[in-house]
């Protein structure tokens, strides 16, 4: 029903309906669900969002023992008040690695489109939301729009690094976060089509080389990098700049640079960072430990 | 298009939504397609669950399902000691699968009660699964949908006595699938459905004369 950003922006145009608006009427009639309720599993969503960056505790550690604690640092460092990129981007920051932490350490998170990029829209999203500025419920609104964006991509390219490295996961999180942003912010749909390119475009090309096959290394970190990034594409867009490419075509684009990318550099850990001296060295590691 | 709750979500435990949330549901979907708490399963890993499972927890994910968790349950990390408590023996292998999705999983399961069960089903993306054989018949079901799974004989009228008691009831069939492993034998009807089917249905349906099992999986809550 959603098969591309022009679509929906169609929708807008014909509806006289906000963004958001346009992807609940999507689900509406996609599950068969009353708007009703329809919002409250998305609001549902939110609360799990929240509740994963709540329940973070610094002494989890992965199953390689290589993840968690990070989450911690930054925020004890942000607490100083002397960060290079201010208190907002710290918290975005913090609240990222506090979700990919808490998935690589067995805890509860939302799939945002994928475990693995699960910290990328909670960053953004929080981070808006603790500033206490945005009620509640134009985050769960805006949700949609991340929603809407994430089933463009993977209708139109995808969204598991198997298929299409990181870029394809990663970076849609991070399309995903810079049109919510954007949209919160009062954005026209253009300009919130605007963010999605660039975002996009900015992380084209990204390999999917987890150490030992694990989601840990390099994952946890990649999604700050995907959440700063909506954030700069969304002030980019609000600002009036515009991605030269049209954003079905940059999505277009990721899809096929995605079944190009060798097989190495999708998810199978045989390419990238994984082979590194030290990415083998844990796998060597892991391996001894299971037999 | 797919529904935007699988792209914001599901809410799961981590790491990952194919190896986890997705053994997870296939470990669920065994346990109610046997019908009874599981005693003894063997399972067999193959392609990237084999390799990379342990790391993910797909082996404690597959056990937590098949003790009945859900992929959004705190406790799958302790599966393998709530199998102790409650008396579940499991075993992992690997295997070579010929033309099987790299995240795919044999069970082999028994109840106590002399009911036991071999499902092929693969973690196809997203959390989102697909059983692919069942008891050694081709099938193709996801769980998206509330699934009946009947075990009859090979007797004409069959499946239009077990559709005929569905349309009583308004229950609208989605999708569904007939296969026998040879003329005479067991047949095993697939029936996907809209609306969830009741206790009173399933009932009507497993009395029908040439139905010998019937098992019935509802589709996770909203």
């Amino acid at each position: 029903m959603l098969d591309s950003m022009e679509e929906i922006f169609q929708k807008i145009e014909q509806t006289g309906k906000p963004f958001w608006e346009v992807v609940l009427d999507a689900d509406m009639e996609e599950r068969q669900v009353t708007r009703e309720a329809s919002l409250e599993k998305m609001r549902r969503t939110w609360l799990a969002m929240l509740e994963a960056d709540d329940t973070y505790r610094a002494d989890r550690r992965s199953v390689s023992g290589l993840v968690g604690g990070d989450g911690r640092k930054m925020r004890d460092y942000a607490a100083e008040g002397d960060t290079i990129c201010g208190d907002f981007l710290s918290e975005v920051i913090a609240v990222a690695l506090c979700t990919g932490e808490s998935n690589a350490c067995m805890r509860k998170i939302v799939a945002a489109p994928t475990a693995g990029a699960c910290g990328v829209l909670p960053a953004v999203l929080i981070s808006i939301w603790r500033q206490g500025r945005t009620p509640e419920e134009e985050i769960v609104k805006t949700m949609y729009v991340a929603a809407g964006i994430g089933a463009v991509v993977s209708y139109r390219a995808c969204i598991a690094g198997a298929a299409g490295g990181c870029q394809a996961e990663i970076g849609t999180a991070s399309a995903m976060a810079a049109g919510a942003l954007t949209a919160l912010r009062g954005g026209t749909p253009e300009q919130i089509g605007h963010a999605v390119a660039m975002a996009l475009k900015n992380l084209l090309g990204l390999i999917c080389d987890p150490v030992a096959g694990l989601v840990e290394v390099p994952c946890v970190k990649r999604n700050v990098v995907g959440a700063v990034n909506a954030v700069s594409c969304a002030d980019m867009a609000l600002a009036g700049i515009k991605s030269r490419i049209p954003v079905d075509q940059v999505i277009e684009c990721m899809g096929d640079v995605g079944r190009r990318l060798p097989v190495e550099f999708r998810e199978t850990a045989l390419g990238g960072l994984a082979v590194t001296p030290f990415g083998q060295q844990v796998k060597e590691q892991m391996e001894k430990r299971d037999s | 298009m797919l529904d935007i709750f699988d792209i914001l979500g599901p809410v799961m435990v981590g790491p990952s939504s194919s190896h986890t949330a997705g053994a997870v549901r296939i470990g669920n979907m065994a346990r109610t397609l046997l019908g009874g708490e599981p005693r003894t399963a063997r399972i067999l890993l193959h392609g990237s669950f084999a390799e990379t499972g342990r790391g993910h927890g797909t082996d404690r994910a597959l056990i937590a399902g098949l003790m009945g968790l859900k992929p959004d349950d705190l406790d799958i990390p302790n599966s393998f000691e709530m199998a102790a408590e409650r008396g579940l023996e499991f075993s992992f292998e690997t295997v070579s699968l010929r033309d099987a999705h790299p995240n795919t999983a044999v069970l082999e399961v028994e109840d106590g009660d002399g009911h036991s069960l071999k499902m092929q089903a693969a973690s196809i993306g997203g959390g989102r699964i697909r059983v692919d054989r069942l008891n050694d018949v081709d099938v193709q079901f996801t769980g998206a949908y509330n699934t009946l799974i009947i075990r009859s004989l090979d007797i004409s009228g069959e499946l239009a006595d077990v559709t005929r008691e569905l349309s009583r009831r308004k229950i609208n069939i989605a999708n569904m699938s007939l296969c026998r492993s040879k003329r005479g034998g067991a047949v095993l009807m697939v029936i996907e459905t809209d609306q969830a089917v009741p206790p009173v249905v399933r009932t009507l349906i497993a009395e029908l004369p040439g139905v010998a099992r019937l098992t019935y999986y509802e589709k996770e809550a909203e």
